[in-house]
């Protein structure tokens, strides 16, 4: 090839790059064989302690959830791994119709006739909620939710700030742990581009008044935050009025992988899709009439629209999307009501059984819950977490940094994954406490 | 031509939902677990044995196409085979199956991972702090530019505008305006940055001028240097788009080039299959004096031990929830690891041969804006088509036929029916020479030949339009618009 091109050497290529900026290698060790690399590696990674190897009571936005083997062997196919956006459909028709399905999953799942083939994660999801609120009611303010992950809220901020939109956090009700609707009225000022609130919110209760929020927002963007699971058993936030859904549907499929990639659903309503972020597909034919499926509304998007795209995002989570169409076609109808109902029944049992122990509450709100609830205890939160560690299970998630009036309180969540000897040992370890 | 895509008759899964099935009764309060007035009524999804779901899904994926399937030149990409080793890396419970917010005692590896990585980044990109937080290139760029806003509003300034050259990736003008600056497009010349232009652009005003360099055209600014002293010596900051960091590694380096913030995409470096779309990862690196906005946590390391540190007051805060893709961050450090110093830079040898070649080869064929030497990809112009009655689009269409992909088209904007190709340097000679045969093949067929393309694929050419104007996003809204009438498969 350097003979086609007339060259003596490689480095002829490079003459463009001036003297002045030049680089002599990189300064990394020499490379290594597949075998070392995966005996390092191996080496390096069984340091860390996965939740198969032990209880973990972990949650707060990622959760530890069965995945069939058939998802995997359906996520692996080369095709579909090694593509890329399917820019053009007529050779990506497998990728296109998959997001077309995952896009259906999450519709029926939350009411919404549009979701986007995915954002990064629930944080960003949020983000981008936020600023679509903005392009649609203006404002200077935008109210949140003081049930919500910290993680969530202070990536929101970071978007927030973009549109030089304030956060204003709207206060959860102490006992119940459920929306304070008298403090959203008093802060629902004229300049407020629109409200977040979560169903099961991120303290673990199930909200119960949407209709009353709806009503009380008017024309103003109602986002939603769900745990996309839990719709398998809840309403869905489409039929009580919600603008924009979001959430993660890391749940469906994807492994936590210490917190990313996980998948940001993102749902509007119709009368939305023009000012709504991310990519669309949708359904249309071929030149023969043949059902096929495209990118649409690109009109929206940074390729085309720079800096007047709705959203910078180009590289999304397809590959993860494509898993949570796999894995909610394994598990059926029927397999998703059984395993949300288990999660149920699991949250009652364990709960049922830390409120009976002698220092303890579970749960904390006088509320319905999914799978994920507050303990709080007559023990300081680090010397549970330390005892529990010791006992070789992972506790809930502390609470005191990032709620403070909920002091000596940690987050569980319990899901199919526990049998009844994880929630043994946890209650066991839990009575050593002293 | 041998190449033939499968033509599956695949219904929509939800179609399965429209026969009539008798289904037990389910009492979604669960007794009473969940209130009424929040329960659920009715769950249309299907319910279908996992036999028939696993053909479904294999007959999608054979009508879909891959780096594994063949040449995927799509320029600005970097669609390289990786190694698979990576992706099992990745799948081990010991990756795949940790919290984010477990005791860092239990984590310990994973930290130790990321702290490597940001090292190993640090000096491929020639920076001295790395964050691993962005999850993609886009959000690297969104990073970057709060990164830029924070520097700015530290010294007391608040600068309204970012600059970006008219060959910019569209998310370049896209993530500045997310941060709230106004950008200003600057027209090229001869391709590459116009310094005067750029003199005449900047001002106490310009916050950032964003840059990849080789740019989208392949060519490598020369003048990077008097470009960065420009945008300095008016107190702006300089930031590195590394969508096209392949062509370097090992040359020269974002760092060198006294670019002060850099984003790597390593989905297209650094071997993380694009996954249809995602996942990726875009870790940000700075110089020194702008770590102390990176966002937090940073990863800390003291005699073995790693922690994690959120005592950053100047931090922008977070821009996604925890540390970032780690999947992706695990399958670049085993790439960066197998690859090594030299390897890596063979890499960027082999992706700029490659693209030079092809280029020589087709020279002639079609029209070369820029006659100069390229680096890991290069732009074409589709104009002699015009003449026969053939577009840029109809040329990328019959590549498909003879199983190629198509290279990007129509980007970037500064070439008329541009085609930008960016082989990698993954390809053999005998796959370069075979599409640069059938590239020479297309542009002598006959024009209805090339209009009517693809008919080898699974589908042919789409109605584009209707599905803007029909907005059928979903089963659901399908149901609502054809109200009852079914969907016929194929």
């Amino acid at each position: 090839m350097l003979q086609a091109l007339k060259l003596k050497t490689v480095e002829q290529l490079f003459d463009d790059i001036p003297r002045a900026v030049r680089t002599d290698g990189l300064r990394l060790p020499e490379g290594i064989s597949e075998l070392d690399l995966q005996r390092e590696m191996q080496a390096m990674m069984s340091v860390n302690r996965p939740a198969s190897s032990h209880p973990t009571f972990l949650g707060a936005g990622i959760y530890h959830h069965f995945i069939p083997a058939a998802v995997r062997t359906i996520v692996s196919r080369g095709e579909f791994i090694t593509s890329y956006t399917p820019y053009q459909p007529e050779i990506s028709q497998g990728m296109l119709q998959s997001m077309f399905e995952y896009q259906s999953f999450m519709a029926e799942l939350t009411a919404m006739d549009v979701v986007n083939s995915s954002m990064y994660d629930a944080s960003t999801a949020l983000g981008e909620a936020v600023l679509m609120s903005h392009r649609i009611a203006g404002g200077s303010k935008f109210l949140i939710s003081r049930a919500i992950s910290p993680e969530k809220k202070q990536v929101a901020k970071v978007y927030a700030k973009g549109a030089d939109l304030g956060l204003v956090e709207v206060e959860y009700d102490r006992s119940t742990g459920l929306v304070d609707l008298n403090d959203l009225k008093e802060k629902l000022k004229a300049d407020v581009a629109g409200f977040y609130y979560e169903t099961p919110n991120f303290l673990g209760p199930i909200e119960t008044q949407a209709t009353d929020i709806r009503a009380m927002l008017g024309a103003k963007p109602m986002v939603v935050g769900v745990n996309p699971m839990s719709l398998a058993l809840l309403m869905p936030p489409g039929e009580s009025g919600a603008d924009i859904v979001i959430g993660d549907a890391q749940v469906f499929g994807t492994p936590m992988n210490l917190g990313g990639p996980t998948i940001g659903l993102f749902a509007c309503k119709a009368e939305h899709v023009r000012k709504m972020p991310g990519r669309l597909i949708g359904m249309t034919a071929d030149v023969e009439g043949r059902t096929a499926f495209c990118m649409t509304l690109q009109t929206r998007e940074q390729h085309i629209r720079r800096s007047k795209a709705t959203s910078n995002i180009c590289t999304n989570e397809a590959l993860l999307a494509l898993a949570a169409a796999a894995y909610l076609s394994i598990v059926g109808k029927t397999g998703l009501r059984e395993i949300a109902a288990k999660n149920v029944e699991n949250m009652r049992s364990l709960a049922t059984r830390i409120n009976a122990l002698k220092g303890f509450k579970a749960p904390r709100f006088k509320s319905a819950h999914f799978n994920e609830f507050v303990v709080s205890s007559d023990h300081l939160s680090d010397k549970v977490h330390r005892h529990l560690l010791a006992e070789g299970i992972q506790g809930g998630y502390a609470l005191d940094q990032a709620f403070p009036e909920l002091r000596n309180s940690a987050l569980y969540a319990t899901t199919e994954m526990h049998t009844r000897a994880d929630h043994d040992a946890l209650i066991k370890a839990l009575e050593g406490i002293r | 031509m041998t190449y033939h895509q499968a033509v599956h008759d695949v219904p929509v899964l939800f179609e399965s939902c429209e026969r009539p099935v008798r289904s037990e009764p389910f009492d979604a309060t669960l007794g009473g677990a969940i209130p009424k007035e929040v329960v659920r009524s009715g769950l249309e999804i299907p319910d279908l044995p996992e036999r028939d779901v696993v053909k479904h899904f294999v007959n999608l994926s054979q009508m879909n196409f891959g780096v594994d399937n063949g040449l995927y030149p799509l320029g600005s990409c970097t669609m390289k085979y990786n190694p698979k080793v990576c992706d099992e890396i990745a799948s081990w419970p010991t990756v795949s199956d940790i919290h984010p917010l477990q005791d860092i005692s239990t984590i310990q590896g994973a930290l130790r991972l990321m702290h490597e990585l940001e090292i190993a980044l640090g000096e491929i990109g020639g920076v001295d702090a790395v964050t691993l937080q962005p999850a993609a290139g886009a959000q690297g760029e969104f990073t970057g530019m709060h990164l830029v806003r924070a520097f700015h509003e530290s010294n007391g300034e608040t600068r309204r505008e970012v600059v970006v050259p008219d060959t910019a990736h569209g998310t370049n003008p896209a993530s500045a305006a997310m941060v709230g600056y106004d950008v200003l497009e600057l027209p090229s010349r001869d391709g590459c940055v116009d310094v005067e232009a750029l003199k005449a652009a900047v001002s106490k005003d310009t916050a950032a001028f964003m840059l990849t360099n080789p740019n989208t055209l392949g060519l490598f600014e020369r003048d990077v240097v008097e470009i960065a002293k420009t945008v300095h010596d008016a107190g702006a900051l300089l930031y590195y788009d590394g969508a096209n960091l392949n062509a370097i590694m090992g040359k020269t380096s974002p760092g060198k080039m006294d670019f002060d913030i850099v984003h790597f995409n390593l989905h297209k470096t650094f071997a993380t299959p694009h996954g249809g779309g995602g996942p990726g990862a875009g870790p940000v690196g700075v110089k020194r004096n702008l770590e102390r906005f990176l966002p937090v946590p940073r990863i800390a390391h003291q005699k073995g031990v790693y922690s994690l540190d959120y005592d950053r007051p100047f931090s922008i805060g977070k821009v996604r929830a925890f540390f970032g893709n780690f999947a992706v961050l695990v399958r670049a450090y085993a790439y960066i690891r197998l690859h090594g110093a030299e390897g890596l830079r063979s890499i960027s040898e082999n992706a700029v041969l490659n693209s030079n070649y092809i280029k020589h080869m087709l020279k002639d064929d079609f029209e070369m804006p820029f006659a100069s030497l390229r680096k890991h990809e290069f732009v074409l112009s589709g104009r002699p088509l015009k003449s026969k009655g053939v577009r840029t689009i109809d040329f990328a269409k019959r590549l498909l036929d003879y199983g190629f992909h198509a290279p990007t088209i129509y980007f970037p904007l500064v070439v008329d029916e541009a085609i930008m190709i960016e082989p990698t340097e993954t390809e053999s000679k005998e796959t370069l020479d075979a599409f640069v045969d059938a590239c020479k093949k297309i542009v002598k067929e006959d024009p209805e030949t090339l209009r009517n393309a693809p008919v080898n694929t699974a589908r042919r050419r789409l109605d584009e339009a209707k599905a803007a104007r029909d907005m059928v996003f979903s089963w659901r809204s399908y149901k609502k618009k054809m109200s009852g009438e079914r969907l016929s498969p194929a």
